[in-house]
């Protein structure tokens, strides 16, 4: 007995001696960093992350003179996964913030323990709206470097209005992030004076579009989808060969770079929006682009794009801070002022900490681009809407006086 | 000491083990094994099931969520359960997943064997579906953060160390609970429905109900669990309630030993230790659990608990060669 109880207690030893306290060296920037590396986001997470070491590589391991340890975690597309790994990041290896998220809920997730643990949180991806809205408050130490969702759609609508549309129909990914988007179109585009007259909401994932596509509604002038996933590429092919002829619009994850190469010709004329084209004709993002895909074999997305640009702006910040971190307030308050010229072009953030920057009009075209010698499906910017906040022209005080967008609001008062 | 009373004493070693080193490690792995501890309720009481009355569930995770979002919405609406009202807020977790049960079990219990998993599964997934589509309550997909933080009531529960002692007391005292109801008659008797149902019919004994209050039961620890699992994360979304909670359950009661009670604590300790432990350090986790996975099913059917049986076996065939060695070297000179 007595035997068993010493081995007993020796493996509890071990397996607690076995977490051996990070030791902190002199001038080094510890960022958490997380992405889901297993499951069904496990090639998000992947973007995300190829995105930000490409900028590390590109200098040096350093960011505004510091050397930076990058420790990178698996949240696996799970919230409470996030939180714990979070916590590790934080409470184990003392890292100074935390970077990541895919998932709306996942950016709620971490967004409290940030405040919990007074720790710096970047969302580099997660938009779900309120993050930098109605709940902002509640994390002062939260700062977003990507977008909010109804972001690029604000523009949208206003495009598809002066497109002379006036009936559209929307059909979205049933939850917070197809609302979002769909009621920030809804919004401008009625503003303007079109009417959203059907609202169609499939369950996320959903595959077979049959029950769905024949009830689009006649007599509207196009069609609004939001799609997420592996639905975008099943959503257009099953719609076209349907015999739909109308325009089609999409929202941002429609026709990003990470679901357009498994898209056919059929998409070719689509419209989306978005903060990030690989398209976009800059000799900036040439050369991302360029350099990308010469490393890792695809074009980037705007996952990618977001996350090299956060580890810019970091550098950008640690510079403005003489090379070191000093507090999380701080480092906000210096990153909030910035103004930077990144991939995706001009970079400000408004009061409200989330960026104000280009939101591009989208056109899917088939062609050669940047020197590549094969024809490809590509996002041409046929628009651009310069600077664009959360707010769109609202003002900040009247657009946080309404709800957040939802199944319902924008209530659909043209709907029968 | 008879072998009952020398494995009660081993399970006090070790539970005492580990309320004396957890807390000596760092924060991270107290983290970890609250969460385990929280989720190794919801395995013993799939145990109840599974092991003690033969009925697989696939529907387990419903009453943990079911526990989970009530806990959340009230204290995020309501206020309450974060103060010594928390105490209250047990009870009504464990009354709300014992009341889901004796609804599903209504449908369910009068199936058995692949047919109870099915309806169990879709049962579950009812509840996941509400969770997903229910927004003005359950928040939809991004779920609901419990902005209060843990309950405060003299005692800190935001303090890690604080909360871990509570979910262990929680543990220690489900973990008895469970212990007394299968050493009880009723428990014997849960006994023989699964060895027998036929003739525990043939002797009188009223099978359906027995496994109806076994399921009841199992749902309002499933809702105990569910309370402490929405604290312990401080969000609860419908990747709390969704299959693969329930099948996670399963599968550590499995690993661990079915029909053992800590079985399911040793599953979720091991499951919690590699997906969550074990991913910080090496990518490749998965193939990790998923080796442990087939290597049980494959060389220890009786989970692992059953490795001391399987010693015991060994070692009396390695004994019966030595003394057939013995009587037959003689022979050969």
């Amino acid at each position: 007995m007595a035997r068993k109880l010493q081995s007993i207690l020796m493996g509890a030893a071990v397996a607690v001696g076995l977490a051996v306290p990070a030791v902190a060296q002199e001038n080094e920037l510890r960022i958490g960093y997380l992405a889901p590396l297993t499951g069904g986001l496990a090639q998000t997470g992947i973007d995300m992350r190829d995105g930000f070491l490409l900028y590390l590589e590109q200098h040096g391991n350093k960011l505004g003179g510091m050397n930076v340890k990058f420790i990178l975690e698996d949240e696996q597309g799970k919230g409470d996964v996030a939180v714990t790994k979070a916590k590790k990041l934080v409470l184990q290896d003392k890292v100074h913030m935390l970077i990541g998220g895919v998932l709306a809920s996942t950016g709620y997730a971490l967004a409290p323990v940030s405040t919990e643990l007074k720790t710096l949180y970047i969302p580099s991806i997660p938009a779900a709206d309120d993050l930098t809205q109605r709940q902002l408050p509640q994390f002062p130490y939260l700062i977003r470097t990507s977008w909010s969702s109804s972001q690029p759609h604000h523009p949208l609508g206003q495009y598809a209005c002066d497109q002379g549309y006036k009936k559209i129909v929307t059909i979205a990914a049933d939850y917070a992030f197809g609302y979002e988007v769909v009621g920030g179109f809804q919004k401008t585009f009625e503003d303007c004076g079109g009417k959203i007259v059907q609202k169609i909401w499939p369950p996320l994932g959903t595959k077979d579009f049959g029950p769905y596509i024949p009830t689009i509604k006649a007599d509207a002038d196009a069609v609004l989808s939001l799609m997420v996933a592996a639905m975008p590429a099943q959503f257009i092919k099953q719609l076209r060969s349907a015999g739909y002829k109308k325009p089609v619009l999409g929202g941002g994850t429609s026709y990003d770079e990470f679901v357009l190469p498994f898209m056919g010709d059929e998409t070719i004329g689509d419209v989306s929006a978005l903060h990030y084209s690989a398209a976009l004709d800059t000799p900036k993002n040439q050369e991302f682009v360029k350099a990308y895909r010469a490393k890792f074999g695809k074009v980037p997305s705007y996952y990618s794009e977001n996350n090299y640009t956060t580890a810019q702006l970091i550098d950008e910040t640690i510079k403005k801070l003489g090379g070191k971190f000093t507090t999380p307030e701080e480092f906000i308050k210096t990153m909030q002022a910035i103004k930077l010229d990144a991939v995706r072009g001009p970079i400000s953030f408004d009061e409200n900490r989330n960026p104000i920057q280009n939101i591009y009009i989208k056109k899917v075209e088939k062609k050669k681009m940047f020197g590549y010698d094969k024809d490809e499906l590509w996002n041409t910017v046929i628009k651009t809407y310069p600077n664009v906040s959360q707010f769109w022209t609202y003002g900040r005080e009247k657009f946080l006086a309404q709800p957040v967008y939802d199944k319902n609001f924008p209530p659909c008062k043209f709907c029968e | 000491m008879s072998t009952q009373n020398l494995k009660i004493a081993i399970v006090i070693v070790c539970l005492l083990a580990l309320l004396v080193l957890v807390p000596m490690g760092n924060s991270f792995v107290v983290l970890l094994a609250t969460r385990a501890m929280a989720f190794a309720i919801l395995a013993m009481s799939l145990d109840i099931l599974l092991g003690f009355t033969g009925l697989a569930s696939l529907g387990q995770a419903a009453y943990f969520g079911v526990g989970a979002y009530l806990t959340a919405y009230l204290a995020n609406y309501y206020g309450f359960g974060l103060k010594w009202d928390f105490w209250l807020m047990i009870p009504i977790g464990m009354a709300v997943g014992g009341a889901l049960a004796a609804l599903f079990g209504l449908f369910a219990i009068r199936a058995t064997g692949t047919y109870f998993l099915m309806i169990t599964l879709a049962l579950g997934q009812c509840v996941w579906g509400l969770a997903y589509r229910w927004n003005s309550v359950t928040g939809g997909d991004n779920g609901i953060t419990l902005k209060g933080g843990r309950p405060q009531f003299g005692i800190d529960l935001t303090n890690d160390i604080n909360f871990f002692y509570l979910t262990f007391a929680f543990f220690a005292a489900t973990l008895f609970a469970l212990y007394v109801l299968i050493r009880s008659p009723f428990g014997k008797s849960l006994l023989g429905i699964r060895e027998r149902e036929l003739r525990m019919r043939i002797l009188g004994y009223n099978v359906w109900l027995h496994k109806y209050i076994a399921f009841i039961i199992a749902g309002a620890f499933g809702g105990l669990s569910g309370v402490i699992w929405a604290h312990a994360n401080g969000i609860v979304t419908p990747e709390t309630v969704v299959l693969t909670t329930s099948v996670d359950a399963l599968l550590m009661t499995v690993l661990g030993g079915a029909g053992t009670l800590v079985g399911g604590a040793i599953g979720s300790a091991i499951v919690f230790g590699l997906r969550e432990y074990v991913s910080t350090l090496v990518p490749w986790w998965q193939y990790v659990l998923g080796g442990v996975y087939v290597l049980t099913i494959l060389y220890l059917p009786s989970g692992l608990m059953g490795i001391p049986e399987r010693v015991r076996q060994w070692r009396n065939s390695q004994k019966k060669r030595e003394t057939t060695k013995m009587t037959t070297a003689p022979s050969s000179h």
